[in-house]
């Protein structure tokens, strides 16, 4: 075999997530009330491109989730291969399906700094320029890159027209893209409502106010928007450095997609490990009352006054002198990050549960009140069936209010981590390693901004993203409106 | 123009899902100094979006559509909001349903007060405080200056209500909006607020816009009366004629179909169907689907005033016809042109009971709630929410519980079925209940079940109608599972007048009424022998509440079951109980046959209570007892009877020791001292 597939500890928490999301997605569509709900969701214009928004970055992130070592290619002679038949040498560097995509970004290494689509260096350096005459001056100049802008050779004033012809290009591709889509949806359409095909586009775009369709035209200007920016993005890639380089000559675009999956990852596990703590917790305390709630409260009590970061701070140092002594339990660096990154998550999810334990708490006292609880109780139904059957399904909405608010929190919250130095493993690009980066560029003159403000972009639509459609959400499953 | 108010061809809707569903359409009125015009009619009819929109206070999905509002000569629709917000409070002043929401918590009675002087009259400091302390004196707060200083908390529901109400008066509006003012009170505080109502009118000659949905109310305190429904005023009357001869047949059903003693043991009438939503409005007559005379005419066309006497007004194909052809013609009633329901079960009352072995036998029953303080929670004092409660119940009788709000006779209900801690001893067919551990009560739950007040919070909005029905049935191993038990949830179902494919919907999908069907038939499930009824009528309207009292009376009948029916409504009591008791701050103060007790009503608070109660007719109505002040808290009941303070014939024993039970007639039980044992 050609490689060695790895599935780290972090890659089966998010695959079995995403079973589990499909699971969930088969009891709603099993479901009418929570068939409507998210029904109308998708009926929101917001509420639909946040969701292709979002699903552009989890399809980055799962291409990201699939992890092989390769086969080291240098097998000395085909003797000794058989010799060690059996026993393949695989590479210690860990690859993903996105990294053998994004191969030549991860490759087209340069020295250092270089900004947006340059085609020379930040810094200048001392270089030998052949004199017309054939002498050798020695000169401080900006250093042509070694990749980016390479195709212009000498013609490097032609870059402009270069990069416009390709946005221009990648445009046109775009438009052709998008409509080759519009044109399936608005077939797919037609089919479904037994209508003509001019009539399905019509209604698209001029949806009826009393129709509960789904935004399908916020669906097609969000992938619109959407293939606009990538498809140029793509034309321009195998050429420069679009969003620059960092101070070890690595693109910053691939440090960005990398950081996608960390991001997804903090966000995702996290509020795994959050779940079934505060949600059992919560609703107990809410229901049984007396002794149970006493002690829950006094327990999310203490533990939120202990100031988060320190405790985090604690237990990530913990972990990883923990990391420090057991060098053998990892065969490369990718499992030793990825170890820590579930610490991480897990400390964080141990600390973050007390703010949807106390409101689901809140909320249970008042269910608790109503009658339908009481006619359970008068039949004689026991307290773990009440729980499970009537109170649970009552706050669900609440629950995947606060997860979807709380996932863009945690986001943040690896960014102000990675920052103190706490989060994640160095050597682990995320979002928040490459803002703690930054903090030195921004000092040095001239300032080098693109890391940041690549960042910065690319995490506030992300969090942004997550939360319209945590407004949506909101408003698709608020009792009232219902 | 003479009138105070007159409203114009209004038409109101709101935007729901991107068109505009009609509310409101076309209704007409006027109302005249000094008079109350009665807007009359069911929940979801467009009353109070009348009245919102006569003072432009619809929410933001209201709007106005067509019509015109004078106002004092002044067409109020076109003014600019600036100026509206000065008649507002001075020209016309609202009063709102629920006292506890209306009144801002964390501003005192002065300040609030004194918002409306400062807006209205320019009144400042000293003269505001004198005007407001006036104020308070004439809406009959007892010790103004102090209630001044304190807090909505502070005060009781029927005292927030006086409040309000003086808030409402500090601008010295001409006419006055009162949406519901009582609907959220007891009756006795509701007889004090509409007498403050209408004596302030006569003193100020307001004009008064009164919206209820209470018969007994508009007979009260109504000058002219216009019924509406579905959106529409569908009669207009003035008193006399409104309750000597209503004549459109939606106003005929309503009087039809409120319980009282003359239908006991028939069949109340009941208006089929129920009120059409906004988005299904049926053309033509809006009543034509449920009504009992609709002919072809009613279903195409919308039918026009027809002036049957001065100031009696109907929208009616049906009576329309009736005046062309023979207006002298008697048989004008609805009831005539229905087929008579012949009375079934009369056998009620004293008589030849058997007195057989009591199906539920409750003595000295008490629900004590610690009030708890300070940093260890010690325990510095109960509620005393039921304080010895005795009762018997007989199978296949009816029981009523009756008292005012905190009184705690739903305590009660709940404490029999265990989900409350309670002392004293209730015994079921002689078992005794209340030692019981979980374990051995749960086989005689299912011989006592439980109906609850609210229809829209006692099902599970995620639970389907058939998991609903299943819960009692599964938790208490009733019947094998599978096919068979399909078939006896579908009868059950059809018991209770519900269609077998109700089992796969969710609750929302069905309205008020159906839905308290499906808690009957929840706790019928388990085929107990015992119900216990917390005011299943209350949330529901009469046409409504007539169907599911039919549907009760029925079950009684064909199952032999036994009723504890929780009430505070009398007409409910006199329509369905046997027996009634009457209970007073956590006790029982008169029990007995409900003739008896209803016609001869012995202790104080009885005769009171039953005098508060308005009646829907003009003739007949009771010689009001005041109560003054209001129910005392159970936390700290007054010394000796516990209704001493509020009772005009106390004497010095009352307040020393509470009354030995007494029976002045047979089978009435007292606890007064007007009546020694003998």
């Amino acid at each position: 075999m050609a490689f060695l597939p790895v599935l780290l500890w972090s890659d089966l928490l998010v695959w079995l997530l995403v079973a589990g999301l499909g699971l969930a997605a088969w009891g709603v569509a099993r479901t009418p009330p929570l068939r409507a709900a998210w029904g109308r969701v998708l009926h929101r214009r917001t509420g639909m491109a946040a969701l292709v928004v979002l699903a552009v970055f989890v399809l980055i992130g799962l291409a990201d989730s699939l992890h092989y070592r390769p086969r080291l290619a240098d097998t000395p002679s085909p003797a000794e291969a058989k010799a060690a038949a059996g026993k393949p040498v695989y590479g210690v560097e860990v690859f993903s399906l996105l990294d053998v995509l994004l191969t030549p970004l991860r490759t087209q290494m340069e020295k250092t700094y270089s900004a947006p689509l340059a085609t020379r260096a930040y810094a200048k350096e001392m270089q030998e320029v052949r004199q017309p005459d054939g002498s050798l001056v020695q000169q401080r100049d900006f250093p042509r890159l070694r990749h980016g802008g390479k195709h212009l050779g000498d013609n490097e004033a032609g870059r402009d027209d270069d990069v416009l012809r390709r946005v221009l290009a990648g445009a046109g591709c775009a438009l052709l893209a998008w409509w080759g889509l519009a044109e399936i949806l608005v077939d797919l359409l037609a089919r479904a409502r037994g209508c003509s095909r001019r009539e399905a586009w019509h209604e698209l775009w001029h949806r009826p106010p009393t129709s509960a369709a789904p935004a399908w035209d916020a669906l097609l200007l969000a992938l619109g928007g959407l293939l606009l920016l990538v498809v140029p993005l793509l034309a321009l890639v195998p050429e420069y450095h679009v969003l620059g380089t960092d101070k070890v000559g690595q693109d910053v675009l691939y440090q960005i997609l990398k950081s996608i999956r960390t991001a997804l990852v903090i966000g995702l596990v996290t509020t795994l490990v959050t779940l079934p703590v505060g949600v059992l917790l919560g609703i107990a305390a809410g229901y049984f009352r007396g002794w149970v709630d006493d002690l829950i409260q006094y327990l999310y009590t203490t533990l939120s006054s202990i100031p988060g970061v320190l405790l985090i701070a604690a237990a990530v140092l913990m972990m990883q002198v923990v990391i420090d002594t057991h060098p053998h339990w990892f065969d490369t660096a990718a499992e030793r990050a990825d170890l820590r990154l579930l610490a991480l998550c897990f400390i964080l999810g141990m600390t973050s549960w007390t703010g949807l334990a106390r409101l689901l708490r809140g909320e249970t006292l008042k269910l608790a009140q109503l009658e339908y609880i009481q006619a359970a109780q008068a039949f004689g139904v026991s307290s773990w069936r009440i729980l499970l059957r009537h109170i649970l399904p009552n706050v669900m909405h609440i629950v995947l209010i606060a997860l979807v608010m709380d996932f863009s929190g945690l986001v943040l919250a690896e960014a102000v981590l990675s920052y103190v130095g706490i989060g994640v493993d160095p050597t682990m690009i995320s979002f928040g390693t490459m803002i703690n980066n930054a903090r030195l560029e921004l000092a040095r003159e001239p300032m080098v901004w693109w890391s940041l403000a690549a960042a910065f972009f690319f995490m506030v639509v992300l969090v942004l993203a997550a939360n319209l459609l945590a407004d949506v959400v909101r408003d698709a499953f608020d009792p009232r409106a219902a | 123009m003479s009138d105070l108010l007159s409203v114009r061809g209004l038409k109101a809707g709101f935007l729901a899902g991107g068109r505009v569903l009609t509310a409101v359409d076309g209704v007409s009125f006027t109302v005249a100094p000094g008079e109350t015009f009665a807007l009359l009619g069911e929940s979801g009819c467009g009353k109070s979006a009348t009245a919102l929109a006569l003072l432009r206070l619809l929410p933001d999905a209201g709007r106005i559509l067509a019509g015109e509002v004078w106002l004092e000569g002044e067409e109020v629709l076109g003014l600019p909001e600036s100026a509206m917000r000065d008649r507002r409070g001075s020209a016309a002043a609202m009063i709102f349903q629920e006292p506890a929401t209306s009144l801002n918590p964390v501003l005192t009675v002065g300040r609030q007060i004194g918002e409306s002087l400062a807006r209205h009259r320019g009144l400042q400091g000293e003269a505001a405080r004198q005007e407001a302390l006036a104020l308070l004196a004439a809406v009959g707060i007892a010790d103004p200056a102090r209630r001044l200083e304190e807090y909505p908390f502070q005060l009781s529901g029927g005292m927030k209500q006086r409040v309000m109400i003086a808030i409402a008066l500090a601008g010295e509006p001409r006419l006055l909006i009162a949406d519901e003012p009582t609907t959220a009170l007891d009756v006795t505080i509701q007889a004090q607020i509409l007498d403050l109502l209408a004596k302030l009118q006569t003193e100020r000659a307001m004009g008064m816009l009164l919206i209820t949905h209470d018969l007994g109310v508009v007979a009260r305190s109504a000058h002219r009366v216009g019924v509406m429904y579905a959106g529409e005023i569908v009669e207009m009357a003035d008193r006399q004629s409104f309750f000597g001869c209503p004549r459109h047949p939606y106003t005929q059903k309503l009087f039809a179909a409120l319980p009282d003693l003359g239908q006991r043991g028939g069949q109340l009438a009941t208006i089929p169907g129920q009120v059409p939503g906004l988005a299904a409005m049926p053309a033509g007559c809006r009543f034509a689907p449920r009504c009992p005379v609709a002919m072809d005419r009613c279903r195409e066309q919308s039918p026009d005033w027809t002036e049957l006497a001065r100031g009696h007004r109907v929208r009616c194909h049906w009576v329309a016809g009736q005046v062309e052809s023979v207006a002298a013609e008697a048989a004008l009633s609805v009831a005539d042109a229905t087929p008579a329901v012949s009375p079934t079960v009369p056998a009620l009352s004293g008589g030849g009971q058997t007195r057989a072995a009591p199906l539920l036998q409750v003595s000295d029953l008490k629900v004590h709630f610690p009030i708890r303080k300070g940093l260890l929670k010690r325990t510095v004092g109960h509620v005393k929410a039921v304080d010895g409660v005795s009762l018997e119940l007989q199978r296949g009788r009816t029981l009523a519980l009756v008292g005012e709000s905190g009184c705690g006779k739903t305590t009660a209900g709940k404490a029999l079925l265990r989900l409350l801690p309670a002392t004293g001893s209730v015994q079921l067919e002689g078992k005794e209940l209340l030692p019981l551990s979980i374990g051995e009560l749960k086989p005689l739950r299912r011989r006592m079940q439980m109906v609850f007040q609210d229809p829209f919070a006692s099902l599970n909005p995620r639970l389907t109608v058939g998991e609903i029905l299943e819960e009692g049935v599964r938790a208490l191993q009733v019947g094998t599972p599978g096919q068979e038990r399909r078939q006896a949830l579908e009868a059950l179902l059809a018991s209770v007048g519900l269609p077998p494919e109700a089992l796969g919907r969710y609750p929302h999908e069905f309205s008020g009424g159906q839905r308290q069907r499906i808690a009957i038939a929840r706790a019928l499930a388990v085929q107990p022998e015992l119900l216990i009824c917390d005011e299943p009528t209350s949330a529901l309207d009469v046409s409504v509440q007539a169907q599911i009292l039919n549907l009760l009376r029925q079950l009684q009948d064909s199952l032999g079951l036994a009723y504890l029916f929780i009430t505070h409504n009398f007409a409910v009591v006199e329509y369905l109980a046997h027996e009634v008791a009457v209970m007073y701050l956590g006790r029982i103060v008169e029990q007995g046959p409900v003739a008896q007790v209803l016609e001869r009503p012995c202790h104080p608070y009885t005769r009171a209570l039953l005098s508060a109660v308005p009646e829907p007719r003009l003739e007949g109505q009771r010689e009001m007892i005041r109560l003054p002040g209001e129910t005392p808290s159970p936390a700290r009941p007054p010394a000796g009877c516990h209704f001493h303070p509020r009772c005009a014939q106390a004497m010095d024993v009352c307040r020393q020791a509470y009354p030995p039970l007494s029976h002045p007639e047979s089978g009435v039980q007292v606890r007064c001292h007007l009546y020694p044992p003998e």
